[in-house]
């Protein structure tokens, strides 16, 4: 087994600083690699095929081919720089590769090599280089320092988005037989149980008929947690993480609350009980719609009307921008709703109907500030306007919470800092990275504790949320300062009065 | 007709087609690639006309390098629209009246020649003073800058030290539009400006120049955010789940 890596956590500093490049520092970074009985179950080779430079050099001619973003952003980036400090990665490690442009420039100098004349011609001239074992353990390394957070892609004069071009090192690797053990054994536990964290259905049951009887001892309600139940108004599909532990549970009372007191049936379901989809961080687009088309089968064979879907980052990526699409179109769904839509959505409108009723001052040991989701901020939408998912989550913390401040403008919004372990990095074999990754976040954080005395960091994301809880006690917060927006919702929501 | 002439006016034919001929393939390439998923970076415009204004933003403004980066932003701009002035006052060369706009440009042109220098100088200086920078610079990068240097340099220098003849200079470009050969003056200077503007212009097809149209076929930058309003299946993307719909109905 490995040993405990060491390493040092790296300080706050009053004011983010822009670190000098320190070659090599994270190259002694990488993840597991997934067995060979994973990677087939997902249709790839299982271990290192042989011939798998030609075979990598046709994967990649195929994706410039399948992908409009990967061949124009191989070509169009002019090395301005202006990414070089953007990425949280870079910021808290300094390793060189970890600036966007040059972990992009691991795939394009090879793309030059074998499909530019500049590079075939005059390598040198170009930085293009031959693709060899050590390359190959780079894109393994670096394209597994990436969590896809897309915050490069904002600054880009081009908007050259790396999160593409790591999932398309990904993909390659992925067809040469070399994957990640964590996102690859999450996908297959996925097609034979139906969710991330291998939860089965009995269990699944057990523990929704705890939470009913932990939700009438603490507010004397019959708040209900249905189970496959045909005919419901609404599917539910949530991160499994919310079945399982803190602080994610006390999102999913606050989904089933906000159900109970808008009097609309609901149902969550077995076959599809998981909302993530890490298909979507290997690049793999014939695995991202096997996963999603789960939950369409689960819609339709439970006759549902809507499909709501709880607080998670990558998955509202996957369900706003990729569903429709992959398993669409939602026919079969009451059309006077966008399908699908985010929790924060529906609990927002029925707070602007005045359906729901809330006692702020049950949040007023709170003092929050929200972290922005990468996924959601630069990968999706909520309600109709452009930004609305800055808006429409601030707003419903506003409504149950009087003591509310943001995070630093530059830092919140488009411009969020990701978790640190988004994008299929959260294992505890990448912690190192993890933690480092986290700093800018924790920088951010620590101005508005200090500012405002702030005590908890609200999120949107299951990722997100067990991320900081593992990594924040590394910068001296508490772990239980994370919390869901729909703990808020749910604490704060006056189930006295009946609608 | 003198060999300088002859191979100068071969040179630029030349150098006109591998620039049309590279860039009309590079853009057919990326117009018939398909972009299979929806990836607008958000928040992004929700209908065409916010896209329109979107990218009119990212032309015009450099809005997306402003964000990023305050100095390359300023150099880069500065570069790009004193470029922009510089290649519109070239048009004198070759129009015959003069179009009057030109006319009016003629004045800023020169100012702009400066500052093109200024920004092209301060962007090669960042490669040098930025360590991250430095590091991301392949060594294509310091030439194309130093090329384009050059060619502004050689330009300035025609203009205020060693002039040459303008008005056989536009007959020789005429001719070369009407395939009415007419002699090139053979000044050192003026060849070497010359030279140096095929080079780049044989050279932008296969480069980072690319960024040009590269931007207007950038996803993230183009596309509607409208993924729950429309579906958005790639050709090639159709053979996927269309079987296992078939099967949902049991
Ligand atoms: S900001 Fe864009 S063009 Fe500039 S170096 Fe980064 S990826 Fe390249
Ligand atoms: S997508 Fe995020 S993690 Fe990846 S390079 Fe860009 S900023 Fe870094």
């Amino acid at each position: 087994m490995a040993k405990e890596p060491t390493f040092e956590t790296p300080k706050l500093k009053e004011y983010p600083v822009i670190p000098l490049i320190q070659e090599g520092a994270m190259q002694h970074i990488k993840p597991f690699v997934a067995k060979a009985e994973f990677q087939e179950r997902l249709g790839f080779p299982g271990e290192l095929v042989e011939g798998w430079k030609d075979v990598a050099l046709n994967r990649m001619g195929e994706l410039l081919s399948q992908y409009r973003s990967v061949q124009v952003f191989l070509d169009a980036c002019v090395k301005c720089g202006a990414c070089t400090d953007k990425c949280h990665y870079y910021l808290g490690t300094a390793d060189p590769k970890n600036m966007p442009v040059a972990r992009q420039d691991l795939l394009r100098n090879v793309y030059r090599r074998y499909f530019t004349l500049a590079g075939k011609y005059f390598p040198k001239l170009v930085g293009a280089v031959d693709l060899t074992e050590e390359v190959l353990e780079d894109w393994y390394r670096y394209y597994h320092q990436c969590s896809e957070c897309r915050r490069c892609s904002v600054y880009c004069p081009y908007g050259i988005d790396t999160a593409e071009i790591t999932m398309a090192g990904r993909e390659i690797l992925d067809s040469v037989g070399i994957g990640q053990k964590y996102s690859n054994e999450i996908i297959g536990k996925v097609y034979k149980i139906g969710n991330n964290l291998g939860l089965p259905e009995p269990a699944l049951a057990d523990t929704l008929e705890g939470l009913e009887e932990e939700v009438k001892a603490d507010t004397g309600v019959d708040v209900r947690f249905p189970l496959d139940q045909e005919g419901a108004e609404i599917l539910l599909v949530t991160p499994s993480a919310d079945f399982f532990a803190e602080p994610h549970v006390d999102g999913l009372i606050g989904y089933a609350k906000v159900f109970h007191q808008a009097g609309i049936s609901w149902t969550l379901s077995s076959y599809a009980s998981e909302a993530a989809n890490f298909a979507l961080f290997i690049g793999n687009y014939e695995n991202m719609e096997k996963v999603a088309r789960r939950i369409r089968d689960a819609a339709l064979k439970l006759g549902v009307k809507r499909i709501v879907t709880g607080e998670c980052g990558h998955a509202w990526r996957v369900a706003y921008s990729f569903w429709n699409t992959l398993i669409g179109p939602f026919d079969f769904l009451d059309a006077n709703y966008p399908q699908p839509q985010h929790i924060c959505e529906f609990t927002h409108s029925l707070m602007k109907q005045g359906v729901l009723k809330f006692n702020k001052a049950a949040n007023d040991h709170r003092i929050v500030t929200f972290h922005d989701s990468c996924n959601i901020a630069r990968a999706s939408r909520m309600g109709d306007k452009p930004g609305g998912q800055f808006v429409i989550p601030r707003e419903i913390i506003k409504a149950c919470c009087n003591h509310f401040y943001d995070m630093a403008p530059e830092t919140i919004h488009e411009h969020t800092f990701c978790c640190g372990g988004g994008g299929g990095l959260l294992t505890d074999d990448l912690i190192e990275l993890r933690v480092k990754g986290a700093l800018p976040r924790m920088e951010a954080l620590k101005h508005v504790v200090d500012e405002h005395g702030v005590t908890h960091l609200v999120a949107i994301c299951a990722i997100c949320k067990s991320q900081f809880a593992k990594v924040m006690p590394y910068y001296g917060f508490d772990r239980d300062m994370v919390i869901s927006v729909h703990q808020l919702v749910g604490d704060a929501l006056d189930m006295a009065t009946t609608h | 007709m003198s060999v300088v002439t002859v191979v100068y006016a071969l040179l630029f034919y030349l150098a006109t087609a591998v620039l049309v001929a590279g860039l009309a393939y590079r853009v057919q390439r990326y117009a018939r690639t398909p972009q299979p998923l929806k990836i607008p970076t958000t928040p992004a415009p929700t209908t065409r006309t916010g896209v329109v204004l979107r990218m009119s933003r990212e032309v015009v403004f450099f809005e997306s390098l402003f964000k990023g980066n305050k100095w390359t932003w300023l150099f880069g701009w500065i570069f790009h629209f004193a470029l922009l002035l510089v290649l519109l006052r070239h048009l004198r060369y070759f129009t015959e009246p003069i179009w009057d706009w030109v006319t009016l440009l003629q004045p800023w042109g020169i100012y702009a020649a400066y500052a093109m220098l200024v920004g092209l100088v301060g962007l090669w200086a960042r490669r040098f003073l930025v360590d991250r920078v430095r590091y991301i610079s392949a060594p294509s990068d310091h030439l194309m800058l130093l090329l384009l240097i050059a060619i502004a340099g050689s330009g300035l220098l025609m203009k205020y030290v060693w002039h040459t003849d303008i008005i056989a200079l536009k007959a020789f470009f005429l001719g070369l539009m009407y395939f009415d050969w007419r002699p090139l003056s053979p000044d050192p200077l003026l060849l070497i400006h010359l030279t140096l503007v095929v080079v780049l212009m044989i050279v932008f097809p296969f480069s980072k120049l690319l960024h040009a149209p590269g931007l207007f076929f950038s996803p993230t930058r183009y596309q509607v955010d409208n993924p729950r309003e429309r579906r958005h299946v790639a050709p090639w993307a159709e053979k996927f789940g269309r079987t296992a719909s078939s099967n949902l109905s049991e």
